[in-house]
């Protein structure tokens, strides 16, 4: 503490310091948020259907994408990374997931939405499994926080059944 | 700065940003605006460092007293007896 360059030094190391701990705990407060999310998907239309010309299945689809992702904010959110995807089993893979789509929510007032799009991105399978096929949509997210740990869920909705035939 | 200014700077430095880490903390908590507590804790930091950093007069309150010449002369330091030289001659 002799001289003004130590004492500058010893306030920079302690201020950091401090500052990495104000957002160690900054991080943890947000445990103390217990979100409840709700979403719902209902498929409008299937646009087309069809076999590619090298035998993969490809659908086109209409959706419309109700969800309250409102209570996922709190003062240590930056925004919310949100997917659809379409989730089923084949004989080849246990676990196939498509995206279909996304969106980046900035703000709490934006996270209260309601959307009717075609999906964004293409859902092709891998081989010729889709006709008949039962799978699940499933939105996922992640939350991105200003500072600290990032969170991630998704809720799973079931019950959907692609047409028997091609169209 | 002297010794007692060097032990309080050192003080108020740490209880200072303390104090603006907690209330920055509660603030922006309590408002549920991050903004909030990183601006409040930046100003806690500026406000510090004009305190603390620069030697003003309120750390210089205790000048150390030196002896006078003279005094000092009275009490002649001791004189570092010269060693034997053993290790010196085993190495030549």
């Amino acid at each position: 503490m002799h001289s003004f360059s130590y004492r500058a030094n010893a306030l920079l190391t302690f201020s950091v310091t401090i500052l990495a701990l104000m957002c160690a705990m900054t991080s943890l407060s947000d445990n103390l948020n217990s979100p409840s999310p709700s979403s719902q998907i209902q498929i409008l239309n299937i646009n087309w259907f069809q076999k590619q010309p090298h035998g993969n299945d490809e659908v086109s689809l209409t959706m419309n994408i109700t969800a309250d992702l409102r209570s996922l904010f709190t003062w240590n959110t930056k925004q919310v990374f949100v997917f659809v995807a379409a989730e089923y089993e084949t004989p080849k893979n246990s676990l196939n997931q498509v995206s279909l789509w996304d969106a980046i929510i900035p703000t709490k007032e934006h996270a209260n939405f309601w959307v009717q799009t075609a999906n964004k991105y293409r859902l092709v399978d891998q081989g010729s499994n889709l006709r008949g096929k039962e799978f699940n949509l499933t939105l996922h997210w992640h939350v991105m926080p200003k500072t600290g740990k990032m969170f991630a869920d998704k809720i799973v909705m079931s019950g959907y059944r692609l047409p028997e035939d091609y169209r | 700065m002297d010794w007692q200014g060097q032990k309080l700077a050192e003080q108020l430095m740490q209880i200072l940003l303390l104090v603006f880490a907690v209330v920055a903390f509660t603030a922006g908590y309590l408002m549920g605006s991050f903004q909030t507590m990183i601006q409040i804790y930046a100003g806690g930091v500026v406000l510090t460092t004009l305190i603390t950093v620069p030697n003003w007069p309120w750390f210089n309150r205790h000048p150390l007293q030196w002896l006078d010449p003279s005094e000092a002369e009275k009490h002649p330091k001791p004189q570092v007896q010269p060693v034997s030289s053993k290790k010196k001659s085993a190495k030549k």
